[in-house]
């Protein structure tokens, strides 16, 4: 086990040192030079040469671009990301301000929509066929189609037009009054949990089916066990160690959601700080942003690895 | 134990009065839908089998030897599986008419079933002990705190060496032999009295196939209990069975003893199989002729005789009727339209 | 010698038989039809969602972007099917060039991914090695980045656009679907087949042409049904947030933006149409992949089923 865990670790390095060349590049490709876009939006620049080259210095764009890239990542490794283009403050803070908003709706979507996805997931699966699993089915069909920004935008203009009731987005710190910011919290969660459960479900049904169908379910059948028995202890267990993946293959869909969600209900997150730097051009925040979201995911899918390594008795015991 | 039979007509032999019958399978029909229509898996099949004996059903793949066996404690998935007709005789009851409940109670405690596949049988995320001590759980045959007991005392009859430690494993790291050792196991836990073993021993080496039927053997005796051999393997079938039904195509076509099966048979089919087996008591230079074609579609069988596409006796009446299993004397039934004696 | 008269692996009563092979192309709709109901609703809807796209000036003459400030938030009438918007637009006639729009898009965005994947996912599938290693290890970087994320960032770099838009997703979903198409190679590789045509001393082009690609053919198939979807709410989802497709082009997702918001509290039928128009796209073009999927993989389908087998005597006893 604990060279499982290494080995994760280790197989962690290549691909941060990857998403990190990525980050870094990507906001570089902008098509002109970066300098004269700062340099054009830089309110406080004169638009004189020696403008450029005292930039271009303070901004370390005068050395080859793996030096560049080589400070980058280091001061990214001691949590420095940079400085807000406007605002000229750290990155990092900007980011940690942030980071609980969004990760407050990311945890309570995810634990929403495994509420709703695993057990419909489940009974779909092992009553197959029946009116059950048609509904179930064509539940997660229409919240696969269904846009989550349609949907938010449904529940906030339609409550309102009929009862004049619109959901409160007056942000009440968790720590301080846990009832008032869950008020807050609960809508914006619910439609991003809803939409995440279809592809919970779905995948949770397919696991169970495949599941379903292997011979110890049927030894379990000749015991004589009820079938309650027989899909939570055989069943169940045996599915759950591939949907655990499934968590990590929604984090990132998550993100994507959280982004729309806190759009439409104004909640001061990762993704309106992320929207706001791309309407004013920010792009140490956007780059920061995009780094701290990638790295997110990696750690969330690291968890998952070790979680699965846990629950897999083959791999607890052969590696 | 071979039950030896006279070559004196039934009528007219003094012999002893079998077993008193302990399962009795009449007319069963098992069927399964698929997208190309029903698939008569079994097709009026009956048969009984007697308290005490080895009783064997042998066929190639898909003639539904195996289906039949679930049949019996309706272990046929739903859909797309569907009994039919028939009817299940154990101790006086219909188990075809038994409610979920009831045969669930039935499972694992009167009848247990044993699969071919150890590898993939047990449940890989479920510790050997939890898995074994299920049955006696649920069926409440040991006093709760008797149950880790039962499970040594299991796994040390099925001849398990160290079996503290091996109560704590996990099925992959034992070996096919082993498995297939803890499902005997499991299959005993209760003391059934009808153990249903379908091939037993096909996934495993043939140094291990003999100590796990002999284990099989010895201890059905020990605990008087009768079993069902599933299986393909006529050595097996000799070796073992009392009794041995031969199935194709969903149905029976010939039932005697091991003596008659053997040295006596009457049907085609069943002359073939010998054909392609290798026997020892059979002079030596002679060829092992394997039965040519392969096992009719069960979705669109043939008409008439099941085997008449690959019976070298065939005659035109045989593709027209089906032949019905006839009686040829006490123990011995075959069902063919041709009258084979010993020479073919 | 073995006694057996089988081989080892006896049917199981879950498995179906193998299915004869009868020419997709002839039986295709018909057991579309027949086996798949819904997968045959969603090839409808599909192909009505195509020839609204092609014929979208015939259907719609007047234009999406007529504006007319007297006819501005006029509620569903029978000259304004669905109403008109806060300019006055026709909102039906902007759903009908929304779907041109969203057509062009989705299949140019997924034609690009398709040729994306397959090239990233046969290079690296069959070439393998070294190379297999490193478009491998930029695939997993590229991976950890959420997709909207990535997609907002790419569009802050490459300005807004219906170009950029679909250039942008077309290498998002390319870059991800290249780990289907991989395995599809390697397993294809496995065959017996390829190795004894290189043995043979057949050129590589040959083999990828005569043995990969075939294989490779019903998994992109499948993969390229499900990205149109894909594509179409990833481009509805960037207009939305006002950085895809930008106005006044008739974007389903820019139709339901942030900016209209306020008039949707007045004119709730703004905020209705183009997501119905989404949502019905999606949902058709989805149930047609999953139909296209069951039919061209079979392997999910039967099993299951509880053991306990129903007990119906039509017959005997």
């Amino acid at each position: 086990m604990g060279f499982y865990v290494l080995r994760r670790l280790l197989a962690l390095i290549p691909t941060l040192f990857i998403a990190s060349v990525i980050a870094f590049t990507v906001v570089r490709l902008v098509p002109g030079d970066v300098l004269d876009l700062m340099l054009s939006e830089n309110v406080y620049s004169s638009g004189a040469p020696e403008d450029r080259a005292q930039l271009e210095q303070a901004l370390g764009l005068d050395k080859p671009l793996y030096q560049q890239y080589l400070h980058w990542a280091g001061n990214a490794l001691r949590g420095d990301l940079g400085e807000s283009l406007w605002r000229n403050t750290p990155v990092t803070g900007e980011i940690a301000a942030r980071l609980d908003v969004t990760l407050e709706l990311g945890i309570l979507a995810l634990l929403i929509a495994l509420l709703i996805g695993l057990p419909i997931g489940i009974f779909a699966a092992v009553r197959q066929e029946t009116l059950g699993d048609h509904i179930g089915r064509t539940f997660s069909i229409l919240a696969l189609a269904m846009p989550n920004f349609w949907l938010g935008t449904l529940v906030v203009i339609l409550p309102a037009l009929w009862w004049g009731w619109s959901p409160p987005n007056e942000l009440v710190p968790f720590f301080e009054n846990p009832v008032e910011n869950l008020k807050t919290f609960l809508l914006p969660s619910l439609i991003l949990g809803t939409s995440l459960s279809a592809v919970i479900m779905r995948m949770t049904r397919t696991m169970m089916l495949e599941v379903l169908r292997q011979d110890y379910i049927r030894t379990a059948w000749a015991k004589g066990l009820r079938e309650r028995r027989v899909v939570l202890m055989h069943a169940v267990k045996n599915a759950m160690i591939p949907v655990i993946t499934l968590v990590g293959i929604l984090v990132p869909i998550l993100f994507g959601g959280t982004v729309i969600i806190e759009q439409i209900f104004r909640l001061p997150g990762l993704g309106q700080l992320l929207l706001e730097a791309v309407s004013t051009r920010d792009y140490p925040i956007i780059t920061g942003v995009f780094l701290v979201t990638g790295v997110v995911v990696m750690l969330v899918n690291l968890l998952v690895d070790l979680c699965y390594g846990y629950l897999d008795p083959k791999v607890r015991y052969d590696r | 134990m071979f039950t030896e039979t006279s070559m004196a007509t039934a009528e007219a032999a003094p012999r002893n009065e079998p077993a008193p019958t302990l399962l009795r399978v009449e007319n069963l029909r098992t069927v399964f839908e698929k997208d190309d229509g029903l698939v008569h898996a079994v097709n009026d099949v009956s048969f009984d089998v007697r308290r005490g004996e080895v009783l064997a059903i042998v066929g190639e793949s898909g003639s539904g030897k195996s289906i039949t066996a679930m049949s019996l404690l309706r272990l046929i998935p739903s859909p797309p599986g569907q009994i039919i007709g028939g009817q299940v005789l154990f101790d006086g009851q219909d188990l075809l008419d038994l409610s979920d409940d009831a045969i669930r109670q039935i499972r694992g405690r009167d009848i247990s079933m044993i699969f071919q596949e150890p590898m993939t049988s047990l449940n890989p995320s479920l510790r050997i002990g939890r898995q074994l001590a299920e049955p006696l759980r649920v069926h409440g045959s040991v006093p709760k705190g008797k149950v880790r007991e039962r499970c040594l005392e299991l796994l040390r009859q099925v001849r398990i060496g160290d079996p503290e430690k091996r109560l704590d494993a996990y099925p992959h790291e034992l070996s096919g032999g082993m498995r297939q050792r803890v499902m005997i196991a499991m299959g005993l836990a209760c003391l059934p009295r009808l153990i249903i073993a379908d091939e037993p021993t096909t996934a495993l080496d043939v140094t291990v196939q003999a100590q796990i039927l002999e284990l099989l053997r010895d201890i059905t005796r020990a605990n008087q209990s009768s079993m069902m051999l599933i299986t393909h393997d006529l050595g097996v079938v000799a070796r073992y069975a009392d009794r041995i039904n031969v199935m194709y195509a969903g149905r029976i076509v010939e039932r005697g003893t091991a003596h008659d099966i053997f040295h006596r048979p009457r049907h085609p089919y069943t002359v073939g199989l010998m054909a392609s087996m290798p026997r020892l008591d059979d002079a030596i230079g002679n060829r092992l002729t394997p039965i040519p074609g392969s096992p009719p579609d069960l979705s669109d069988p043939p008409s008439g005789c099941p085997f008449h596409p690959r019976c070298r006796f065939a005659q035109p009446r045989c593709k027209q009727e089906r032949p019905p299993l006839e009686r040829l004397d006490e123990e011995h039934w075959k069902a063919c339209w041709v009258n084979l004696d010993d020479t073919h | 010698m073995s006694l057996s008269i089988q081989p080892p692996a006896a049917a199981t009563p879950a498995t179906p038989p193998r299915r004869r092979n009868r020419p997709k192309a002839l039986h295709f709709p018909r057991r579309l039809c027949k086996e798949r109901p819904l997968g045959a609703l969603g090839a409808m809807i599909c192909l009505v969602l195509l020839l609204t796209g092609l014929f979208a000036d015939v259907i719609a003459p007047e234009g999406f972007n007529a504006i007319n400030p007297i006819e501005r938030l006029k509620a569903p009438s029978a000259e304004h099917w669905l109403g008109t918007d806060q300019l006055g637009r026709d909102v039906f006639a902007r759903i009908v060039h929304g779907a041109q729009l969203s057509v062009i898009v989705a299949f140019a965005a997924t034609t690009l991914s398709i040729v994306i994947s397959a090239l990233l996912g046969i290079l690296s599938g069959y070439f393998g090695g070294r190379l297999d290693m490193i478009i491998q290890r930029l695939v997993d970087g590229w991976m950890c980045f959420p997709d909207l994320i990535l997609l907002i960032v790419a569009v802050a770099v490459l300005g807004p656009g219906t170009w950029q838009v679909i250039l942008i997703l077309g290498l998002l979903f390319g870059i991800s679907g290249s780990r289907i198409v991989r395995g599809a190679v390697l397993s294809a590789k496995q065959n017996v087949y390829v190795h004894a045509a290189q043995s043979m001393g057949a050129s590589s082009t040959r083999i990828l042409l005569k043995h990969i690609l075939p294989n490779v053919m019903a998994p992109l198939i499948v993969l390229y049904t499900t990205r149109l979807a894909a594509v179409i709410l990833a481009e509805s989802g960037l207009s939305f947030l006002g950085l895809g497709i930008p106005p006044p082009e008739p974007s389903w997702g820019g139709m339901l933006s942030l900016d209209g918001r306020s008039y949707m509290f007045q004119a709730p039928w703004l905020a209705i149409a183009p997501g119905i128009a989404l949502t019905v796209a999606v949902f058709g073009i989805n149930m047609f992949g999953d139909a296209l999927r069951d039919l061209l993989d079979p392997r999910m389908r039967g099993g299951g089923g509880r053991y306990l087998a129903r007990v119906k005597r039509t017959i005997g006893s």
